[in-house]
């Protein structure tokens, strides 16, 4: 199963969800590359008690 | 984890299968037989008179008179501050209201029965815009109007919905999406497609012509007629998603002027409040942000459904009007709410946006997680009480409702 | 007259360093303003403000979610005005489309709504935040590229295991460099396509090698990062072993090359014996390493340069001298100065350096290398993307102005006759690192000069052009050697020439 993962990653076109710097989007957009940008933000507004809750709680 | 999920699967499919219908208007004493003489149900949590805003004193002190408990209005805000009134939430009767949301006994209300849980939600009719209670209004041209819908409206609707099986709400609604309404905001074609389904019963149940003639203009001269129907499907919508242990889906989002509130559904009837925000929004000329009243109303059931600023996209009409920005913008509104919500709406679907379903079930873990608060189309009242609507604006759901309620469902499933 | 110090805070807004740092330094330098800097609140953050004078009682009381935007300026209105050029900044629009604004999910569960058949996930958050979105990216079944760094070990460690299980890749954390199936990733260059497919654990490593393997002829079928630390004890090569795996299964990967720093015995036993399982041939560069016993199937090389020729099948040890003959270097100055922005390229130096016998110290040593103290006289090859250099600042690569301070100090000081230093383009660099270089060195020109040599690491199809970028160094009389293993060999025989 790995193997088959892995070789699916490498032999078909590169589809990337960029999560943090744009700059890494839009270079990949340019080249033609399907890429999502995700506008990150800390989860929780950076709180670590609530962040700690929401992990534990997952979404 | 498995258990929340599960349980937030449960409350969305609850959520979806509602079939919410509007079947008749009686008075608010027959609907509610908790509702006694001297009890004010407002909007919002809970909230004293010391601590109304003051729109919604004004309206308090209105529907006194309305109701007789008051000569006029100074001997109202006497017996009011004394205590000699009961208040409570609309919401915990079953029923909900916009802005000052005042429901008392003799007032008529709809009544919207979700015909798959045969439960029964309640709410006043719409009385227009203008100098209205809704937003403080408390002279004698709104308590006329008040007697009038009790009067002859009310009886009028009930008797028309009686003679047949009810209207049915949520293909009405449907509709109204393709047609540029979000049902906060923008209620015009919805009003429109009501007044059009109700007009036959009206004309076949109506003894006076003079009667129906002014029925008719009524709700066809109100564009926002259809808010308050909109409002009572959201809560009969709303009530069965109550009280699912483990569910993290937000069943009730309202506020008092002072304060704003929101229910979970697996932390039961406790309130999650924390002071309300500031519409921000356009201004009707001649008033300005400093005339504002701070965000008011039960009319958030409706985003909590779904609609209002959750279906902005549906209505890019609404984005410019409430100051939201570029009519394109509207799209994103709806988008960005897909990211605080569990799934979305297959029966309401925004043509403009390839048929999305509106996104449906606030899970409160994704608001607090993406720091992404419910965006809420909102009428903005003026602070005195009286002077009426005096523009319209987005607002968004105060965090620290999320967070604490985060807190409160973690140890509901035991994390700490 | 005292200076003013102004914060302003902005609570939950938050927008990533990168973009922060490039803000900070136009506010940095507007008229009357010392210093200042626009940060997230984190308590690193704040400790690196208050240490620089930048931080009162507003910006101290900031949490993590807030943005903390902080002027020291020598009077009250160069402060307000500073501030409010700062908040311009941040509330400047973001990029419309055709569509009206562009409108970006917030989370990784919101794009892939968007994107369902996403196969990579490339994190470049903080570190304290890499690790979780990746664990959110591998559950929900994508590989994940994690240009991070500044995360702990054993969490990298059990991120990699759990990816394991699921059959997914992790290249990362610290990644810098990746081509996968022809598409570059993060830093990394716009190669040939090809036969030889890399393992790297070294972003500029794996840089400098496809490059070269580029310039040579050869091609690239993918270039596979695993991050600074995979071969690590505690990690133990998870991602390596997994990458060899996917290359020797791969039909279109003939030579594999494996680039990363010395691994410890135990994990090097284990990469190497499964590289002897390998029909395919294999190129061994352990940067800084001493000779270790190969499998069969495979050949050690001990440069970059080499790395690339081998698994060519080129002859190693070539050394493109022909340039070195026309250096001149001041009289009296015996030391090199090398100025490196890749730490890979910066070990390569060292290892030609120490190989030819030479007292030379780094602050990033290769074994057998001494690190630079004070009282260090030979030469010194400074890796400036390091932590010391790169803590609140962007990387060198990214904002080539991370040098300027250490070249201007190279240029004056008496004792250096070579100042040597590498120019990497490509996607992800900066737009004109070269350029940048050039007119430094023109402002900073001074009768009796060291020679600069230099190399510069990227393709003509990169957006910057290596010969464009070559011909902007030669055009200020840089020497420019045709890979960083010759640069430094000049470096050295123009040294040795006059010595």
């Amino acid at each position: 199963m790995s193997e088959t993962k892995i070789k699916s990653l490498l032999e078909k076109p590169v589809k990337v969800v960029n999560v943090g710097l744009e700059g890494f989007s839009r270079e990949l957009e340019q080249q033609g590359v399907r890429v999502v940008q995700v506008d990150w933000v800390p989860p929780a507004g950076g709180d670590p008690k609530l962040a700690d809750l929401l992990s534990k709680l997952g979404t | 984890m498995k258990q929340i999920d599960e349980a937030n699967q449960e409350a969305l499919r609850r959520m979806l299968s509602g079939d919410p219908v509007l079947v008749d208007v009686v008075p608010a004493a027959q609907a509610i037989p908790a509702l006694k003489d001297r009890m004010i149900l407002h909007a919002g949590p809970p909230v004293t008179w010391e601590r109304m805003c003051g729109p919604m004193r004004g309206a308090v002190m209105g529907i006194a008179v309305f109701e007789g408990w008051a000569n006029d209005l100074e001997a109202a805000a006497a017996l009011a501050s004394d205590g000699a009134f009961e208040l409570h939430p609309n919401h915990h009767f079953d029923a909900v209201g916009p802005m000052t949301g005042m429901t008392t006994l003799s007032q008529s209300v709809m009544v919207v029965e979700n015909r798959t849980f045969g439960n029964r939600a309640y709410c006043t009719i719409n009385e227009g815009l203008g100098k209205v209670m809704r937003f403080g209004g408390n002279d004698e041209e709104v308590l006329e109007r008040l007697a009038w819908l009790r009067d002859v409206l009310g009886p009028a609707m009930g008797e028309a919905l009686r003679a047949g099986d009810g209207l049915p709400l949520k293909n009405l609604i449907a509709r109204g999406l393709s047609m540029g309404d979000e049902m906060h905001q923008r209620n015009v074609a919805c009003s429109g497609l009501t007044l059009r389904e109700l007009s036959p019963a009206l004309a076949a149940t109506s003894s006076s012509t003079e009667d129906l003639s002014k029925a008719l203009a009524f709700i066809g001269g109100n564009d926002q007629f259809f808010l308050n129907i909109a409002m009572a499907m959201g809560k009969a919508v709303m009530d069965p998603v109550r009280d699912i242990d483990g569910s993290s889906l937000v069943t009730a989002m309202s506020r008092n002027g002072t304060d704003f509130g929101i229910r979970v559904s697996g932390t039961g009837d406790q309130w999650f409040t924390a002071p309300v925000e500031m519409p921000e929004g356009l201004y009707f000329p001649g008033f300005t942000e400093d005339d504002a009243n701070p965000d008011m109303g039960d009319s958030t059931i409706v985003e909590t459904v779904g609609l209002g600023g959750f279906a902005m996209g549906a209505a890019p009409a609404v984005a410019g009007f409430v100051g939201a920005g570029a009519a394109s913008d509207a799209a994103n509104y709806t988008r960005t709410m897909g990211e605080i919500t569990i799934g979305e709406n297959p029966e309401w679907t925004i043509p403009a946006l390839d048929y999305l379903g509106v996104p449906s079930g606030i899970d409160i873990r994704l608001v607090v997680e993406t720091g992404l608060a419910p965006t809420i189309n909102t009428g903005i009242a003026h602070k005195e009480p009286g002077v009426g609507q005096v523009g319209a604006g987005v607002v968004r759901a105060p965090m620290a409702c999320f967070t604490q309620a985060l807190e409160a469902f973690a140890e509901s499933v035991g994390v700490s | 007259m005292s200076t003013v110090i102004v914060n302003d805070v902005r609570r939950g807004f938050y927008l990533d360093s990168v973009a922060l740092m490039r803000f900070s330094r136009t506010i940095s330098g507007l008229d009357g303003v010392e210093e200042a800097a626009l940060m997230m609140g984190t308590p690193a953050n704040r400790e690196i403000m208050s240490d620089a004078g930048l931080l009162d009682d507003a910006g101290r009381a900031a949490e993590g979610g807030d943005l903390i935007i902080g002027i020291r300026a020598e009077n009250k209105s160069s402060a307000e005005r500073a501030l409010a050029e700062s908040k311009a900044l941040l509330d400047q629009p973001t990029a419309r489309d055709a569509e009206g604004v562009a409108w970006h999910p917030r989370t990784l569960r919101a794009a892939l709504k968007q994107e369902p058949d996403a196969s990579l996930a490339l994190i470049s958050v903080p570190g304290d935040f890499a690790i979780a979105e990746a664990r959110k990216a591998i559950r929900r079944g994508l590989h994940a590229m994690i240009f991070s760094d500044n995360v702990d070990v054993q969490e990298e460690a059990s991120l990699k295991q759990e990816a394991r299980d699921l059959g997914l890749l992790v290249m990362g954390p610290d990644c810098g460099t990746a081509i996968v199936n022809g598409t570059p990733l993060a830093f990394a260059n716009r190669v040939s396509r090809g036969g030889v497919g890399i393992v790297g654990a070294s972003g500029t490593g794996t840089q400098e090698v496809s490059c070269l393997i580029s310039q040579y002829g050869g091609g690239i079928s993918h270039a596979i990062g695993v991050g600074g630390r995979d071969l690590a004890p505690e990690v133990g090569a998870i991602s390596t072993l997994m990458a060899i795996d996917a290359l020797d299964d791969d039909p279109a990967t003939e030579h594999i090359v494996l680039v990363s720093k010395p691994p410890e015995s135990d994990v090097a036993m284990s990469v190497l014996s499964r590289i002897g399982k390998s029909t395919k041939p294999v190129t061994i560069c352990f940067i800084g390493a001493g000779e270790m016993q190969m499998p069969a199937n495979a050949a050690q090389v001990f440069t970059l340069k080499d790395a690339a020729r081998s698994a060519l099948a080129l002859g190693t040890d070539a050394v493109e001298n022909a340039g070195a003959a026309t250096i001149e270097v001041p009289k009296g100055r015996g030391r090199v100065s090398g100025l490196f922005s890749g730490g890979t390229l910066c070990a390569e130096a060292q290892v030609i350096f120490a190989a030819a016998g030479e007292d030379v110290t780094s602050n990033a040593p290769v074994p057998g290398v001494p690190k630079t103290d004070k009282g260090s006289e030979g030469h010194i090859l400074l890796d400036l993307g390091a932590d010391e250099y790169t803590r609140g600042k962007p990387h060198p690569m990214i904002d080539p102005s991370v040098r300027d301070e250490a070249m201007i100090e190279a240029l004056k000081e008496k004792s250096v006759g070579v100042i040597l230093a590498d120019i990497v383009i490509g996607f992800g660099a900066h737009d004109d690192p070269a350029g940048h270089f050039a007119k430094l060195l023109q402002e900073n020109a001074t009768d009796i000069c060291p020679a600069i040599v230099a190399s510069v690491t990227g393709t003509e199809e990169d957006p910057q052009v290596r010969s464009s970028q070559i011909a902007k160094l030669e055009a200020v009389g840089v020497h420019v050697a045709p890979t960083n293993a010759d640069a430094a060999r000049w470096a050295l025989s123009t040294m040795r020439a006059r010595g």
